[in-house]
């Protein structure tokens, strides 16, 4: 159990020296009392509890206490930051080792003493945590549902403002928020106590027997896909274009994570170099349409636009074939390698004279529908919502599609498939081609988004972004991957001022996917049968082979 | 079958060929125009070697994981980033206060020593957290988590120590060049290649004669029947982690005194290219990886000007990392054994 603690006060001490709690602490939760970056640490210590208790073998109070000594653990190891920052200058290796960061952490105290509070402070929360732990669900859930608002009325807030802008709000602006400040007293705890007793009310219709279905399913289902659709015609109107350029990126990484769910989804072919073909996309519609030096052709966008996404199509192809006998992890490093060599390429000084070298491809007009110009993210928001609707819609027909069981059956195995008679050359060729298609199609939109083309819009980074939104969503799942890019796109774009910290998200989003719920959020309905499948049936074969091990060990 | 395959042959022929030809056409025309002396050209070899025992010193780690797991780490090009980056809030301080050039060898061992215990703890945590809950998980899982951790070392370096270069202390004595045959050779370059043989010699020593080096081969070979052996395969796999970690550390120093400056994205490439040398000498083949990283230095090194400045491409030294990356993607299409033909090649798939 201090173990417990001792990992919960390292990342709390971590989170503070890499400028997290920092960066929150800018933001009041309650104006006035408790920031973001307090809740934070004390969400750690909290969490140091809960996880102990419910490790500890013995029930009941034991269980307490492995919570309270787990807290007061990594109390104990924050305290000891505190005094470290004290004897030494931690600023000259940490830059984020700020006078802020030290004043929230010590709270103006002397050392010992900040110690000695972190250390209380710990046994409360850790009780506290453990106290949750041990509580039924039916009554911890509704109130984290309350906690988890509040804190989000807080982090939103710029968004929440912009809702209530209009002069007749002006009102419940006032009492919900401090001016200049973050969310009042009174305002959090409305807050806090309308989820809480939402959250209650919502689980207690969940949980009654019998459910008395008021429309037939068919019924409800269509008007909950109208609700969504006139949600999602509003929502760029509703808040303004702020919100419209987030969810336009949304929507581009929801059509690269659509081309790349073919291959890592259904084929299982991970490919880390999926960015070449969105770069592809954008070079092929910058070239074509720029009124700049770099334009060949002067198209309009709805010219070229089926030429990028073909032209894509091509070079997914073409870079497929290389790689058609490659498995694995080597194909994923080979198409790395290939992401590497186009943007390289582009980059080069070889190829200036033909695609503009690093100041890239410049003065791509908007596009022009019957004298109608896309000009700002609101319009080019609905173009992205069609451009999405229409593969998405594709991608559905595909996964049920001949070919998509195909793509499944080799994922499983490829011998195997190809025994069934699966032409191996032409399906995998089939998954790069399409996929590659559908990056070309958000590169394209990419291109008149920005207005111009550089190399440095593609880098790496973006392709290890779709790949986290693949597995966040859930692998093959098309919803789960719309779910993913609002989840890892959308919410760090709203949250600007800790953009830096996303990377780092995703980088443990990653990891905590893959070891706690490997299915991903929303997961498509055969991953989830075989998972489940797998922990029920292929468990105890591996338990026994690593008890094996083990004791081979001894 | 194979009918419909040709024409797949016939596309990756006719790739074979544009290399081949690129390669030749390029020689030709260089040598033709004439435009290095062989004193730069020595140049060009030498700086290649050093960068090839960097190289190579890092792939030992992939090579040794891949042996032993079956999986690319691909966190270890972050690993050999932690090391050197932290060493350097030693050697800034070394350097400020006249240490560092009073006593020049003492503070390169010193500094080697931070980085590789860095180095060593970052890859034992990574493999802990990362990789260990999923040793029986499908293949792509470590892979992924793999990706997370390298980006989470990335960012996680980039909140702790900032985002910008930080430009190491660099050694008076190191400045300058040692005539060596009648070479002159930059002597940092000598310092690096000499210390990557030293400590390559010293692992491979370590691998193939002590006990513990025995079990680690004995583990690559058979889990299961080390395992019955008697042979704690945890243990080694952590070791493992923990040996190629150290390696990584060290080169990190030995990247610092040839480039002279860290930064939190400076693993990438290094890790990329260490793991084309692994697989150039045969994944899970130790004197391989170390062949692998010097061809590799050398080509990268002299390929530029060999290859391409006679094409009467613009900038060839932009391409540097084009040529390596190209090695990388031919070696796993067309021989994904390596060079030296390993047997484990028949055994992946």
């Amino acid at each position: 159990m201090w173990r417990v603690g001792l990992v919960f006060g390292a990342v709390a001490c971590f989170l503070s020296l890499a400028g997290l709690v920092e960066a929150l602490h800018a933001r009041w939760v309650v104006d006035g009392w408790v920031s973001a970056g307090q809740v934070l640490l004390g969400s750690l210590l909290v969490g140091a509890g809960a996880v102990s208790a419910r490790r500890a073998r013995t029930p009941g109070v034991g269980r307490i206490g492995a919570g309270l000594v787990a807290g007061a653990t990594a109390g104990a190891t924050l305290g000891l930051l505190v005094w470290l920052s004290r004897q030494v200058d931690l600023r000259s290796v940490f830059v984020n080792a700020s006078p802020t960061l030290l004043q929230l952490l010590s709270a103006g105290r002397a050392p010992d003493e900040a110690w000695l509070g972190w250390t209380l402070l710990g046994i409360v929360l850790g009780g506290l945590g453990a106290g949750a732990a041990a509580a039924p669900r039916r009554a911890v859930g509704p109130l984290a549902t309350g906690l988890g608002t509040a804190v989000g009325l807080a982090l939103f807030q710029e968004l929440v403002l912009l809702v209530l802008q209009p002069e007749g709000l002006a009102p419940v602006r006032d009492w919900l928020f401090v001016a200049g400040g973050g969310p009042t007293v009174q305002g959090a705890a409305v807050v806090f106590a309308v989820a809480t007793g939402g959250a209650s009310v919502w689980q207690a219709v969940r949980a009654r027997p019998s459910r008395v279905a008021v429309l037939p399913p068919r019924v409800a289902r269509a008007v909950w896909v109208g609700v969504g659709l006139a949600a999602l015609a509003a929502l760029p109107v509703a808040g303004g274009p702020f919100v419209a350029q987030v969810l336009v990126i949304v929507g581009l990484y929801t059509l690269m994570g659509l081309g790349l769910n073919l291959e890592v989804g259904l084929a299982g072919l991970l490919d880390l170099g999926f960015v070449a073909f969105f770069a592809i996309g954008a070079y092929t519609v910058g070239l074509l349409t720029s009124v700049g030096e770099h334009g060949i052709a002067h198209w309009s966008f709805w010219a070229a636009v089926p030429v990028a996404v073909l032209v894509s199509l091509v070079a997914g192809v073409v870079l497929g074939i290389p790689v058609l006998g490659i498995r694995g992890d080597y194909l994923a490093i080979a198409t790395l390698g290939f992401g590497e060599i186009v943007r390289l390429l582009v980059l080069s000084d070889a190829l200036r004279p033909w695609v503009g070298g690093s100041q890239g491809v410049l003065a791509i007009p908007k596009p022009v529908l019957a004298g109608f110009e896309f000009s700002g993210p609101q319009h080019l928001y609905y173009l992205t919502v069609v451009a999405s609707a229409v593969v998405a819609f594709v991608a559905w027909r595909l996964q049920d599609s001949r070919l998509g069981r195909a793509w499944m059956a080799i994922r499983e195995d490829e011998d195997v498939a190809e025994a069934l008679g699966i032409n191996l050359v032409s399906v995998k060729l089939l998954a790069y081609g399409l996929g590659a298609a559908f990056a070309g199609m958000g590169g394209a939109i990419f291109a008149v988004m920005v207005g111009s083309v550089f190399p440095h819009s593609f880098q790496l980074l973006i392709s290890i972004q779709v790949v986290a939104l693949i597995i966040v969503g859930g692998m093959g799942s098309i919803p789960g991957v719309l779910v993913g890019s609002l989840i890892l796109i959308g919410l760090p774009e709203l949250l600007r001022e800790f953009g830096e910290f996303r990377f780092l998200v995703y980088g443990v989003a990653l990891v905590a996917m893959m070891l706690l719920r490997p299915e991903g959020l929303l997961p498509a309905a055969a991953q989830r049968r075989e998972l489940r499948a797998l922990e029920e049936g292929a468990e105890p074969v591996a338990v026994a082979a690593q008890e094996a091990v083990v004791e081979g060990g001894l | 079958m194979t009918r419909r395959l040709n024409f797949v042959d016939a596309f990756l022929w006719a790739f074979r060929l544009m290399v081949v030809a690129v390669v030749v056409w390029g020689t030709v025309g260089t040598l033709r125009l004439g435009r290095y002396t062989g004193e730069q050209w020595m140049d060009f070899v030498v700086f290649g070697l050093a960068q090839g025992g960097i190289y190579a010193l890092i792939a030992l780690g992939y090579t040794m994981v891949y042996g032993i797991l079956r999986m690319i780490n691909f966190a270890h090009g972050e690993v050999f980033m932690s090391g050197a980056y932290t060493a350097y809030f030693v050697a800034a301080p070394l350097a400020a206060s006249g240490f560092l050039n009073r006593h020049p060898i003492l503070s390169l061992l010193l500094l080697v020593a931070v980085a590789a215990a860095v180095s060593l703890g970052v890859a034992v945590l990574v493999e802990r957290v990362a990789y260990r809950p999923l040793r029986r998980a499908p293949r792509l899982v470590p892979l992924i988590t793999a990706i997370g951790a390298s980006f989470f070392l990335q960012y996680a370096f980039r909140g702790l120590y900032g985002s910008g270069f930080k430009a190491y202390p660099e050694f008076e004595l190191f400045k300058g060049e040692w005539q060596v045959l009648g070479v002159g050779i930059l002597r940092t370059q000598a310092v690096v290649l000499v210390s990557a043989a030293v400590l390559m010699f010293a692992l491979y020593q370590f691998v193939m004669r002590t006990k513990v080096g025995k079990a680690m081969r004995a583990v690559s070979e058979d889990k299961d029947a080390a395992a019955l052996m008697g042979i704690d395969v945890d243990r080694i796999i952590v070791l493992t982690f923990a040996i190629g970690g150290a390696a990584a550390g060290a080169a990190g120093i030995l990247y610092a005194l040839v480039f002279k400056q860290v930064h939190f994205f400076m693993g990438f490439v290094p890790g990329i290219k260490a793991f084309t040398s692994a697989v150039l000498g045969g994944i899970g083949n130790i004197p391989g990886a170390m062949l692998g990283g010097l061809f590799l230095g050398v080509v990268e090194s002299v390929g530029p000007a060999l290859f391409l400045d006679g094409l009467g491409i613009r900038a060839p030294y932009q391409l540097k990392d084009v040529i390596a990356f190209t090695m990388l993607v031919m070696v796993l299409i067309f021989r994904p054994q390596g060079i030296l033909g390993e047997r484990l090649a028949a055994k992946r798939a």
